[in-house]
Parts: structure tokens; sequence; C-alpha cells
């Protein structure tokens, strides 16, 4: 194993800890400094699971929590390729979805929207990606729900994204929208994020993978944290 | 130059608790992880880890998620010899918990040993919340540890008067030993994150 660091969180491409505008982060981010650390081996490595550790049906979250039939919405293909910053694709590198159901209501117990569960419908699932680093998701598509950080305040529909990648550096949690979503320009946890940046959160709708008679489809491609080129100091 | 930019990060959110710690929350879904990592027939001293999260008007943070990585009593990290993955059963040095109403999460792990290269045992943290665009990440210490601690390069990167936020602080008692370690996200005991 090379024991290179990996480049550093680029903030150009990242939201700022404290976005006055998403209340939230207000009191939630240090306000001191972030301190500087050299990588050792406790950040260049991290967990690493198996093939075996999915369920057959988990990256299917139209089945995964089936009880008596299909769950309710429009079925959809979520695929993409987890890449690391030089282009190189991040192979059987776990990644765990969770998102609202086509209404728009999440499954937890504290969300109180008022709009229906769906009973054949968790929505979480998970994939390891293959030795190219692609991934591929069957669910439903999410319909956007309200939340009180301002009046009249409505998240653009989105699939929440946790994933390693190779190391503890190299996590990542973000969340994929959808093309052409009306909300965006009202959503202060997207704009968040810096201009440029943004619509690399944005799946685009795909007719080539799109499937004849069942699903549409959306790519996402992921670029996680990549590795200097040269080693780590001792 | 990179050939592509960084996926940005944005908050796990408020509602993770079914897909990432399913199991702790009672959701009908296996959970990858959790908070207990080491089995009783683990080799090494079997503590627990404990603590609360608060945010800057001191109240706890009763959603966010605690992500630990750490060796293992010898000092070796699993995977770190290749790719292979771990076993059932083996111990795997990841760990993750949801925070109760009380901000409170814990682990039952063991103490790490050190891993080698000068730096005193520790474990890698992963602090996430609703509220948290970026994870932020820090690293426990142990308070028995003070000679190892004295020589740690990153401690010692931390100005002195913020050094004890990343100590755990040692009890004994009937269960066995308890490591106590909250993390303020603000105020006059503001946690010491680090740029990663």
């Amino acid at each position: 194993m090379t024991n290179n660091p990996y480049r550093p969180r680029d903030w150009d491409n990242h939201p700022p800890l404290i976005y006055s505008d998403y209340k939230s982060t207000v009191l939630r981010n240090p306000q001191k400094p972030l301190i500087p650390i050299r990588q050792s081996l406790t950040e260049i490595t991290g967990p690493v699971y198996g093939h075996d550790a999915l369920g057959p049906l988990d990256h299917d979250l139209t089945k995964n929590a089936a009880k008596n039939g299909a769950p309710i919405g429009e079925r959809i293909i979520v695929t993409g390729q987890v890449l690391d910053e030089d282009g190189r694709p991040v192979p059987n590198t776990l990644i765990e979805i969770w998102q609202a159901n086509a209404a728009g209501r999440y499954i937890h117990i504290r969300e109180v929207h008022d709009a229906p569960l769906d009973p054949n419908f968790l929505g979480a699932g998970r994939f390891m990606t293959d030795e190219s680093g692609q991934y591929r998701f069957i669910t439903i598509k999410p319909g956007s729900y309200p939340w009180g950080n301002h009046l009249n305040a409505w998240r653009p529909a989105h699939i929440h994204f946790s994933l390693f990648g190779p190391a503890f550096a190299s996590r990542l949690v973000t969340q994929m929208f959808f093309e052409g979503d009306p909300t965006f320009p009202f959503d202060p946890i997207y704009n968040s994020v810096p201009e440029g940046a943004r619509g690399r959160l944005v799946a685009k709708f795909s007719m080539d993978l799109t499937e004849p008679e069942w699903a549409h489809a959306y790519v996402f491609d992921i670029v996680l944290r990549g590795r200097h080129a040269t080693p780590m100091e001792n | 130059m990179t050939k592509l930019q960084q996926t940005p990060s944005q908050t796990l959110g408020p509602f993770f608790a079914y897909g990432l710690t399913p199991e702790q929350y009672g959701y009908a879904h296996k959970a990858i992880a959790g908070n207990t990592l080491a089995a009783p027939g683990v080799p090494g001293e079997h503590v627990r880890i404990e603590g609360r999260i608060f945010d800057g008007a001191g109240a706890p943070i009763d959603d966010a998620m605690i992500e630990i990585w750490q060796a293992d009593s010898e000092g070796h990290y699993a995977g770190a010899d290749g790719d292979e993955a771990v076993s059932a059963g083996d111990f795997g040095g990841f760990g993750r918990c949801g925070t109760d109403d009380e901000g409170g999460f814990w682990f039952a792990t063991i103490k790490p040993g050190a891993i080698g290269d000068g730096q005193a045992p520790h474990i890698g943290i992963i602090v996430q919340a609703r509220g948290i665009l970026n994870h932020l990440f820090t690293r426990i210490y142990f308070a028995d540890e003070a000679a190892a601690n004295g020589a740690d390069p990153a401690l010692k990167s931390v100005p002195e008067d913020r050094r004890n936020t990343l100590i755990a602080v040692r009890s004994e008692t009937p269960a066995g030993p308890v490591y106590r370690f909250d993390i303020h996200m603000q105020g006059d005991d503001e946690t010491v994150f680090f740029d990663v």
C-alpha cells in the first residue's frame, strides 16, 4: 500500500462551515479555525467492507422494504461512477443512500410533514462500486418537502449519499438533486455550495440509460479527494 | 492540477437514522456499522467511550452522528496491509453512533495501541449533524497516556490551553474502564477540529 497523503478538501468546492441562511449551521460549527494536521495512517486508512456485507436487494429501494406490493411513485434508475480527482475509478467502495418517498415524506420517527408514508418503501439503500467504480440504484423519485428554516421553505427533491472512498480522509456525505428543480433558487442548503460547484450536485437525465417501458435514468458521478503524488514524510 | 473537481459536501440532515444507524433506532434495515466494535474475545483492553455533544448555546445536539476509526490493541488498522475485507467477529475498527435526546453517544471498543510513528494512541472521529455542511474531524486521546501525549505531533500543534478538549478522562467502573469525551461545537471549551 502506498502511503501518499490525500489532497486537502478544496474549499472552493465545498460550503463554508457557517452559512447563516441555513440557520442550523450557526450554532453547530466551530468558530475557531480548523487546525491543520499531518496525515498519518489514521487518515489514509479506512473501513473496508466486502461485497458480502450487502444484501441482494440493498440496491433496489423499490423492493428492499416491499410488504404487499410496489411503492407508489415514479420508478427511476440512479447510476454513475465514483472517481478521484485524478479521474481514477474508486472500486469496491460502499455507497449508502437515504431519501424521502414520492410524497416527500421521510419514514424517520421525528418527521412531522403531513404527507403519507408508503407501506412498501423505506427509502434506504446501499451499493458497493464495481471494479470500474460504477454503481446503480433502483428507486422512486423523491418528493420535495417543507422544513422549518424559514416561511415557505421547501427542500428540492434530493437523495442523500454517504461514501467512504479508500480512507477516513476521503469520506464524503452529500446530496444529489434533479435537473430543473424549480426550488433551487430558494434552498439555502443547495446554495451554500459555491456557485460554480453547485451544478455538480445535480443528476442529469440520460435517455441512453433510460430503459424502455420501465424507468427513467439519472446519472450522478461523484468525485472524491485524490492522493498526492509523493509519499508522506516520516 | 487535478483533472476533476471534488463533489461538494452537504449535510446529512436530520433524517439519516433509518439509512445509516437503523438498528440503533429500531428501523427494519440491517446496519453496516454500530457502536459495539469489539466482541468479547477481541484482544486488548475493553473500554467504553462515552460523551455528549453540545451546540454553541450549550444545548445537546440530539440528531448528530459520531463515527470513529481506530487501530486494534497492537496499533494495526484493519485492511492496512491490503484490501481484504474484515470478517465477522474480527476487530474492524470502525463504529458509528447516533446521539440520543441528551446528545449522548457511546462506543464499546478496545483501547487502541500506538501505531508506531511517534503518535500517542488515539481514535479518529468524524462529527456530523443537521447544520453541519462539511463533516468535522477530531481525535480522542487518552488521559492515562500523558507521556505519549506530550510527544504527540498533532497534540503539540494545538495551542496548549485547548489540548484538553481532545483528551478523554478515564474512570474505573464496575463494568470496566470508561473514557469520557464530550464535544463542544463552540464556546470556551470549543473542541479542536482538524483540517485533515
